[in-house]
């Protein structure tokens, strides 16, 4: 190994690739306003039509009101909904959107209600229509109340005291701290995200100092040179690791950055359970994560440069980059689904593994025998693939490969 | 550069000695792309290897610039082997071929000051070399423009710095003027006759005939990989009865071996 052949590789291959358009879009365009602007774009898309959806006035049809002239009216006077005539099939018209939901009410409604009796109400609408489901909310909240009022009344006649209904009050408390429930929440996606980015981040630079080289001409000249292979591979490789982690701390950097900013922006529109904050997370187990995810780095940027030598083009490596992609994320979407628990032969399958760890250490939780046992396999795993790098660049079937 | 091996009466600088390179194919059957090939070949000459494509010209030249190894046969460039001493012969050699292109990304200077680090130059003496290089070759209007940017006669002497960066005594060029045009394979041309006149060893491929009889001091026939005549052209004339290369090429393919 010689290390100023290595640095001046390094030194080249570094400028070369940030002179190179696609890398700067995947490593610096992508990261800091693509995703922002994918982000916002597709929460403020689906808050807009939630809200316009809980604005408008919506078209119902009550089926059975004739013979229930009290509710029919208060169901006017609310002022909540458009009611329109009534319909046999008023369930095609769900489907059809025609009108937004419906509600069946039983003959005599007014009447047996009055006489105390117990009556069914049917309210039909189309699950997954953000509109359908807001007119059946509308409904329910209004049933409900004229529940609670005849409720009341019947109470009251009978000189009841309203307590009787509520004999104790239930409070349910949360005692987990805040950065537990955000390393929870975000504890499966942050090691997801990191491999994803790493991936995107190391497969450009990977493919055009290999693959891209050979169509270029230039591997003949630069294995002409009195360099070992070794180094040359060092070189390069240091160069797809460099713009790889870079690429990811831009994306994870520029996906806090939208994701406080999102919920400051957003708060009102979102339930008080949900809003969370990237300051809450425990910062130990944030480095952690990242000590964890090196390994996984130079395995990702290894494997890259591997598919590109192996390919006599650009275009033949990124053919072989998408299916191994998919084939890298598989096993880190367990981390993802809650329930999936570390065991000792989950801890030896590679992605998988640290995906794992780094839930729990986000979470507070510290395995020390199973942190160990995966950091030492995600360095073994590093290790076969470098190795197997280096391999291969000695291989003259691979190097001259037409 | 470091010096060479051998005294100053040894004049033999490239010497092969039945290089063979057997290869699979597709069908996974062995092709014996280069087989038992032997020539030497001293300072200030040049030696031409010459043969139609796929004769093995290529595979025998990246044997000796240690690209490929080879499968049986050995030969030395500068008094190093080029299956034990691998690094200390590409010390030694400045190879140019078709496949070996610049990086469109650097600008010629950037080129030759990294070329020249990877051959080991120390930077005292790199600076006033690559500057000496670009005001011989009249390259100071575009040594800082990047190499895509070239022209294919600038981009030729941005090669040619890249194989003088580091003075090397050996010169390889495997088919030196292929696509090229006629005013740069002109300056390719005069190229290797300067090399030979600073006394460089040099050797060259070409399945062109004139080129070969305007150039080479020794010529070596190669035909389905074997080396079927060699010789100065005086000698070829002599042996196969007949003045233009072009018979003597012919006459050569129906040498039994």
């Amino acid at each position: 190994m010689n290390r100023r052949a290595i640095q001046t590789i390094y030194v080249k291959e570094m400028r070369d690739s940030l002179r190179d358009y696609r890398t700067i879009i995947s490593m610096i365009v992508i990261p800091t306003l693509g995703i922002p602007l994918l982000i916002f774009g597709i929460c403020g898309l689906m808050l807009k039509t939630v809200a316009k959806a809980r604005s408008e006035m919506p078209q119902v049809m009550i089926i059975g009101g004739d013979t229930s002239p009290n509710v029919l009216s208060a169901l006017r006077a609310s002022g909540a909904f458009r009611i329109v005539p009534a319909t046999d099939d008023f369930t095609n018209q769900i489907v059809q959107k025609q009108v937004r939901a419906a509600v069946s009410l039983p003959p005599d409604f007014d009447a047996r209600v009055r006489r105390g009796e117990k009556v069914e109400v049917n309210i039909y609408n189309y699950e997954t229509d953000v509109g359908s489901e807001v007119a059946a909310e509308k409904l329910n909240a209004f049933f409900r109340k004229l529940s609670d009022t005849t409720v009341r009344e019947r109470l009251k006649i009978r000189k009841v005291p309203m307590e009787i209904l509520e004999p104790f009050a239930i409070r349910r408390q949360n005692v987990a701290p805040p950065a537990q429930v955000a390393g929870c929440l975000i504890g499966g996606f942050l090691p997801y995200i990191f491999i994803v980015m790493c991936f995107l981040g190391a497969m450009y630079p990977a493919i055009d100092v290999t693959a891209g080289e050979k169509e270029r001409g230039t591997m003949e000249t630069i294995l002409c040179c009195p360099v070992a292979r070794i180094n040359l591979v060092l070189g390069k490789f240091l160069t797809v690791i460099t713009i790889s982690i870079a690429t990811v701390i831009l994306s994870l950097s520029s996906l806090c950055a939208t994701f406080e900013l999102g919920m400051k922006l957003f708060a009102r529109s979102l339930p008080p359970q949900l809003i969370l904050s990237i300051s809450t997370i425990d910062i130990t187990g944030l480095a952690g994560v990242f000590v964890m995810l090196l390994p996984v780095a130079v395995m990702l940027s290894a494997l890259m440069l591997m598919v590109g030598l192996f390919s006599k083009s650009f275009r033949e490596a990124q053919s072989y980059a998408g299916p191994l992609m998919v084939m890298l994320i598989l096993p880190t979407l367990p981390a993802i689904l809650p329930g999936t628990e570390l065991t000792a032969k989950l801890a030896l399958v590679p992605l998988m593994n640290v995906s794992l760890a780094c839930r729990e250490m986000l979470g507070g939780i510290w395995h020390w025998n199973y942190i160990l046992l995966i950091f030492g396999s995600a360095c073994v795993y590093a290790g076969i693939a470098l190795a197997a790098t280096v391999k291969m660049f000695h291989r003259e079937g691979v190097i001259f490969r037409s | 550069m470091g010096a060479d091996r051998g005294g100053p009466g040894q004049l033999i600088v490239i010497e092969a000695h039945q290089l063979t390179k057997l290869f699979r194919d597709r069908k996974r059957t062995t092709v014996r792309a280069v087989d038992a090939v032997q020539f030497r070949c001293g300072p200030g000459q040049i030696y031409g290897l010459l043969g139609a494509n796929g004769a093995g010209k290529t595979t025998t030249l990246r044997m000796l610039a240690t690209l490929l190894k080879p499968s049986s046969g050995t030969a030395s460039v500068a008094g190093y082997d080029i299956a034990r001493e691998p690094d200390s012969v590409r010390a030694r050699i400045g190879f140019i071929s078709s496949g070996t292109a610049l990086y469109g990304r650097l600008t010629a200077r950037e080129t030759a000051e990294y070329f020249g680090r990877l051959y080991g130059v120390s930077e005292d003496t790199l600076l006033s070399r690559v500057n000496e290089l670009f005001s011989r070759l009249e390259m100071g209007g575009f040594e800082n423009r990047r190499c895509d940017r070239l022209s294919t006669g600038m981009k030729q002497k941005v090669s040619i710095v890249r194989t003088l960066v580091h003075d090397p005594p050996v010169m390889i060029f495997d088919e030196p003027t292929a696509g090229l045009d006629m005013m740069t394979a002109r300056t390719i041309v005069q190229f290797i006759r300067d090399c030979r006149q600073q006394g460089k060893t040099v050797i060259l491929s070409t399945h062109v005939m004139s080129e070969a009889e305007k150039l080479c001091d020794r010529i070596g026939i190669i035909h389905d990989g074997r080396l079927r005549a060699e010789g100065t052209l005086e000698q070829l004339r002599e042996r196969f009865r007949a003045t233009d290369l072009e018979d003597i090429f012919i006459r050569s393919m129906e040498v039994t071996l």
